[in-house]
């Protein structure tokens, strides 16, 4: 893998523009550990984009750095085409509206103590998070993860996992952001419910314009749901391209080693 | 270090607060040094001879250098040095409270762990209410409630130990006694609910898998896992406990600190009361630094966690 | 909140007994002052008289009723604490939550200070701030309650600061939420349960505290008098009239427990634990079966019905057998009662559970019964889903994995040691010897999985229990210990009982899946009919379609043809 290639897409992806939200040359780290080394990445417009790998490869880091909630070291985080680090106070606020995050664990996503309702209209208004005024746009973020309007004047305590996941999303997707994050979403759910939202996510497609980074270790959701995949490895992007390209001729010996670790998959084998 | 630290700065804290004590009295502390129907103009000599008279940062400094070199003043009522009458007092108050922790935790960690094996999984409920009921009722009678009701059944009334004083190894009974009890009942709660927590995690399902007899399963599986929170927990309990002693030898007539503090207080006399808190704050920073100490020595992830490697 | 005080588990004895006390408590601090407070306060020539007909307890050494007198104290005790405790929840929540809010550096050095403060016994900050205020009434109250503050508010910050990693305040924050509004939208509502168990300890530590401030006579000054002070006043006369000194204490110790025993029952009710009911097994008498002519399966359970007793059904009479050297796979979502079945069959049922059946045995020993546990531990072997909690944290690894070579086959140490170290290497761990006197943090979660699937083969099992053992695994990682499980089955002959959420984890390892759907087999299937897609049930179906599969462009390799 030549990582020269991985910056050139990217630099191309700057030059056009037509990115959501991009890295470039991000480094993270805690304390000694370097979590992410050198990572550029854009993610295009309007894409929903898989970022694999195991734990320890840095890819749930990258995307708590996309959304500001860890610091890069060093390199660029540009959301549209402003470098989020160099942002402060207000401008930063209303930058962080353009990225939005949907947590693994719908259990603990959504505050025990509000409605559906509460928790959608303080994405769209923080200051007043007032239900009924808000009561259309409300309605209408439910009807997008096919929930019962009914559903805003319920606890989450009522709902089950799969439908916690949908309100955390229809969440997310409130403020049409530039960039959705979406960290391991499907990972907590029984496989059923998993279906469900994978055939959510699809059904999504060319409804929504915010673009979608995928976090995933599961290589065949991944598949299911994205158009491009991005394969991380000990801190760097090892390879990345559109998921059929990959899939079917992956370049890097992880990417294959990877492929080839999932059950069902015709390298797969236990001898 | 980072312990060294907080003991400077609970020092540090504690001269501040000692020291505050007196510009903050209500009323002139010459004229209470001076003692009642002292003139004005005795007053002012004592102002000027104490030092009251001079700009509060200097006062401070004054105190402060003091305290380093073991000066703390003389008391107003006897003229006693204050080190020399905290000296005096100390090894009273330390006899009982260490005697006290020595039995407090010889006592209620066994108990703990024999109430949170013998309740598990919703066990004897009987024993569980019960339980509950005894140590609640114990911990909800004050010491000095304990102290008194020990007084009036085994001093007054079947007249085994002496009611006050210090004079005898026999007299040291009923104020232990008193001091331990309520403490004894919260600590084995902890080491209950501890012990009950423990039980619940996975690698004691992996030591029944083992087939391992119950008393290996609790000595090896259980006990090693319930130090770290039942010692964090009881160091706090058993310095609060400094406060318990206060009220204590007040009943039992006890000359340690807490009695001299309470003497203090009654005739306002501020070097004394500086000294002795100045004192039992340290003495309860130094239980929790302890505390810390043996933690940091026994506890594995403290002891491997460099030799980390993948 | 209103449908819980009409649930019979929110009444519990304790909370029934705290509640009536507490009720008693309130009416008598209202009424005792209106009726008693003639015969508490008015001098009469009938001092220190013996308890009679006419003076329940006795009278003081100016003839008052000693009754009344605790009786009529109770209001002002009660205000005295109620105040004091007030004060140090509501400073310790605002000051705990102005913590949390502010910046990084400020809370640091603000939670250093309170950790000095808490390690300071408050009764002796108490008594610094009564030496400074002239005893009184409002001094007590205003002293123990500052003196409360550090720790409560040390309490909230903690509190505060777990919720705020909470995702639901995470996501609250990149939405643009602000601080303030975060600390009363979600952070106070979610914390203002263990709030409200912990004030009630604040109101029964202050009770101590304000009686023995006026018990040692810089509280309430005569000629008020509350609980301490009585009991300062009984003091005196200890060994003339010992039975001054019992009303008071019991006002006191009734008012403590009171709060108590309501604090402990809300916990309780707020702990899922707590409400655990205990079930006894009935166990059969014979440790073995007899094992008829003819059967020649390892495992065979027939009609095996597991259930919360008396109230839900969660495996309904399933039946099944296992033979020597057959790898069975469960195979359900979560509720299905698979890894309820494998645990029955392994002898380790959840202890609130009960288990019954026409028979379960594994060889000749009897599940239903309680067997050797040597022999159990020889011939069962059970390795865990979620590696980072199954080894005990305080011991290194060499003393854990040997523990059944130790105890059940009475091998010494040394010997014990040399062949865990073989079957460490045989599963590719590294440095085994070094890993033996590693603790367990320190090896990778793939690491002491193997380690665990090392120490179940040591004993030579006849059947190995598997209850999701790669679910917390990366898929590499996982591929390697299925790998490994592979082999024990090649070289040992080992039967194995594997459960798993995952249908293609299962076709690569097991010979029969048996698919589970709420505590009932719907479907059995061998390995070859899965790989076919030859499954009959619309459960299996649907489990079949909702797990993507992955598309290389490639058909598989069809089993049995030749791989390169």
């Amino acid at each position: 893998m030549n990582p020269h290639t991985t910056l050139a897409v990217a630099e191309a992806a700057a030059a056009t523009a037509t990115y959501a939200a991009a890295v470039r040359q991000l480094n993270v780290s805690f304390g000694s550990a370097h979590v992410l080394k050198d990572v550029t990445l854009a993610v295009p417009a309007g894409r929903v984009v898989g970022l694999v790998g195991e734990s320890g490869s840095g890819k749930s880091t990258l995307g708590k750095t996309l959304v500001g909630i860890n610091r890069p070291t060093s390199g660029e985080v540009l959301i549209g085409n402003k470098d989020f680090t160099m942002v402060r106070g207000k401008a930063r606020q209303q930058m962080r509206r353009e990225v939005q995050y949907i947590p693994q664990d719908p259990y603990s996503s959504l505050s025990p103590r509000r409605t559906t309702g509460q928790t959608l209209a303080e994405a769209l208004d923080p200051r007043g998070a007032d239900p009924v005024k808000h009561g259309d746009a409300i309605a209408a973020a439910l009807e997008r993860v096919k929930l019962d309007p009914s559903a805003a004047d319920k606890y989450p305590h009522e709902f089950s996992g799969g439908q916690r996941q949908r309100v955390a999303i229809a969440r997310a997707l409130m403020l049409e952001p530039k960039l959705v994050i979406a960290d391991e979403i499907t990972s907590a759910l029984d496989v059923s419910v998993q279906a469900d939202i994978i055939g959510l996510l699809q059904g999504m497609r060319g409804t929504v314009d915010s673009a979608m980074l995928f976090i995933s270790h599961n290589l065949a959701v991944v598949q299911e749901v994205c158009d491009d995949v991005v394969v991380m490895f000990q801190g760097r992007i090892v390879e990345q391209g559109t998921i059929d390209a990959v899939y079917r001729d992956p370049q890097h010996d992880y990417t294959r080693k990877l492929l080839a670790s999932v059950p069902g998959s015709p390298d797969f084998t236990l001898d | 270090m980072r312990r060294l630290g907080g003991l400077l700065l609970s020092f540090v804290v504690l001269v501040i607060v000692t020291f505050l004590i007196v510009p903050l009295i209500p009323g002139d502390p010459a004229a209470i040094a001076a003692g009642e129907g002292a003139s004005p103009a005795q007053i002012a000599t004592v102002r000027a001879e104490l030092g009251l008279d001079l700009p509060l940062l200097t006062q401070f400094l004054n105190y402060a250098s003091g305290v380093l070199r073991l000066d703390m003043g003389a008391s107003f009522i006897s003229g006693e040095a204050v080190s020399a009458l905290i000296f005096t007092r100390f090894p009273f108050t330390a006899e009982i409270a260490l005697l006290a922790i020595v039995l407090v935790l010889a006592v209620a960690v066994p108990l703990g762990m024999t109430m949170a094996i013998l309740t598990r999984g919703g066990r004897s409920r009987w024993l569980d209410t019960g339980f509950n009921f005894v140590t609640s009722l114990v911990y909800s009678v004050p010491q000095y409630v304990v102290a008194t009701l020990l007084v009036v059944v085994f001093a007054v009334t079947l007249r085994w130990f002496p009611a006050a004083g210090a004079a005898t190894l026999n007299s040291m009974v009923l104020p232990t006694a008193a001091l331990m009890l309520g403490p004894a009942c919260v600590i084995s709660r902890i080491v209950r609910r501890e012990t009950a927590a423990v039980l619940e995690k996975d690698y004691i399902r992996t030591a029944r898998g083992w087939r391992l007899s119950v008393l290996r399963t609790n000595a090896r599986y259980v006990l090693p896992n319930l130090v770290t929170t039942t010692l964090t927990l009881s160091g706090l309990i058993l310095a609060a406990q400094l406060g318990g002693a206060v009220v204590i030898e007040t009943v039992f007539a006890w000359p340690g600190l807490g009695q001299g503090i309470v003497n203090a207080i009654l005739q306002r006399d501020y070097p004394v009361i500086r000294g002795i808190i100045l004192v039992l704050g340290l003495l309860a920073t130094l239980i929790i630094i302890l505390v810390d100490l043996i933690l940091a020595i026994i506890d594995p992830r403290n002891l491997g966690g460099t030799t980390h490697d993948v | 909140m209103t449908s819980r005080f009409r649930s019979r588990e929110f009444w519990t004895p304790a909370m029934a007994t705290g509640a009536v006390l507490l009720i008693a408590l309130i009416l008598i601090a209202v009424l005792a002052p209106l009726t008693l407070k003639q015969a508490a306060e008015q001098l009469t020539p009938n001092a220190a008289q013996e308890p009679s007909a006419a003076h329940w307890l006795g009278t003081d050494d100016f003839g008052r009723d000693l009754l009344a007198r605790a009786l009529v104290a109770t209001r002002l005790t009660l205000l005295m604490t109620g105040g004091a405790a007030a004060i140090t929840v509501l400073a310790g929540v605002v000051i705990g939550l102005a913590i949390w809010l502010s910046g990084r550096r400020v809370r640091e050095a603000a939670l250093r200070v309170l950790e000095t403060a808490v390690a300071y016994p408050s009764l002796i900050f108490a008594l610094v701030i009564a030496a400074v205020l002239e005893p009184g009434v409002s001094s007590a109250v205003i002293a123990i309650g500052i003196a409360g503050i550090p720790g409560f508010a040390r309490i909230t910050a903690n509190l505060a600061s777990s919720i705020s990693s909470s995702e639901y305040v995470v996501t609250a924050r990149l939405l643009g939420v602000s601080p303030v509004r975060i600390a009363l939208r979600h952070m106070l509502p979610n914390m203002a349960e263990p709030l409200l168990i912990l004030s009630a300890t604040v109101f029964a530590l202050s009770l101590v505290e304000i009686s023995a401030l006026s018990f040692i006579g810089l509280g309430v000054q005569s000629p008020e008098y509350d609980f301490g002070r009585l009991l300062n006043d009984s003091l005196g006369a200890l060994y003339t009239q010992p039975v001054e000194a019992v009303g008071p204490s019991i006002m006191i110790a009734i008012t403590g427990l009171s709060v108590m025993l309501i604090g402990d029952a809300l916990a309780a009710h707020a702990d899922p634990r707590a409400k655990r009911r205990f079930f006894r097994r009935a166990l059969q008498r014979n440790r073995t079966v007899a094992v008829p002519v003819g059967d020649a399966a390892l495992v065979r359970v027939e009609n095996l019905r597991i259930s919360i007793p008396g109230r839900q059904e969660l495996v309904k009479g399933i039946s099944f057998a296992i033979n020597p050297g057959e790898v069975v796979a469960l195979v359900g979502e979560s509720g299905s009662g698979k890894s309820l079945t494998a645990m029955a069959i392994a002898g380790l049922p959840s202890e609130d559970l009960a288990v019954e059946a026409d028979g379960v045995r594994v060889g000749d020993m009897n599940m239903l019964a309680e067997p050797n546990q040597s022999r159990l531990a020889k011939e069962i072997s059970i390795v865990y889903q979620d590696p980072g909690t199954t080894f005990n944290p305080s011991l290194r690894m060499g003393s854990q994995l040997t523990e059944v070579l130790r105890t059940h086959l009475g091998l010494g140490g040394a010997k014990a040691r040399n062949l865990i170290t073989e079957a460490l290497a045989a599963v590719n761990i590294t440095e085994p010897a070094k890993r033996l006197r590693q603790h367990p943090h320190e090896l990778s979660g793939g690491m002491r999985q193997r380690a665990m699937i090392a120490a179940s083969i040591v004993t030579s099992p006849t059947l190995i229990v598997a209850d999701e053992p790669t679910t917390a695994l990366d898929v590499t990682v996982q591929a390697e210990v299925l790998r490994q499980f592979r082999r024990i089955h090649r070289e040992q002959g080992t039967a194995m009982l594997f459960i798993s959420h995952d249908l293609g984890v299962v076709e690569a390892l097991c010979d029969t899946v048996l698919v589970m759907k709420s505590g009932e087999i719907v479907e059995r299937l061998t390995s070859g009919q899965l790989a076919a897609r030859n499954v009959h049930h619309p459960y299996t179906k649907a489990l079949l379609a909702a797990i993507p599969v992955l598309d290389l462009g490639r058909t598989p390799v069809v089993a049995g043809a030749e791989t390169p």
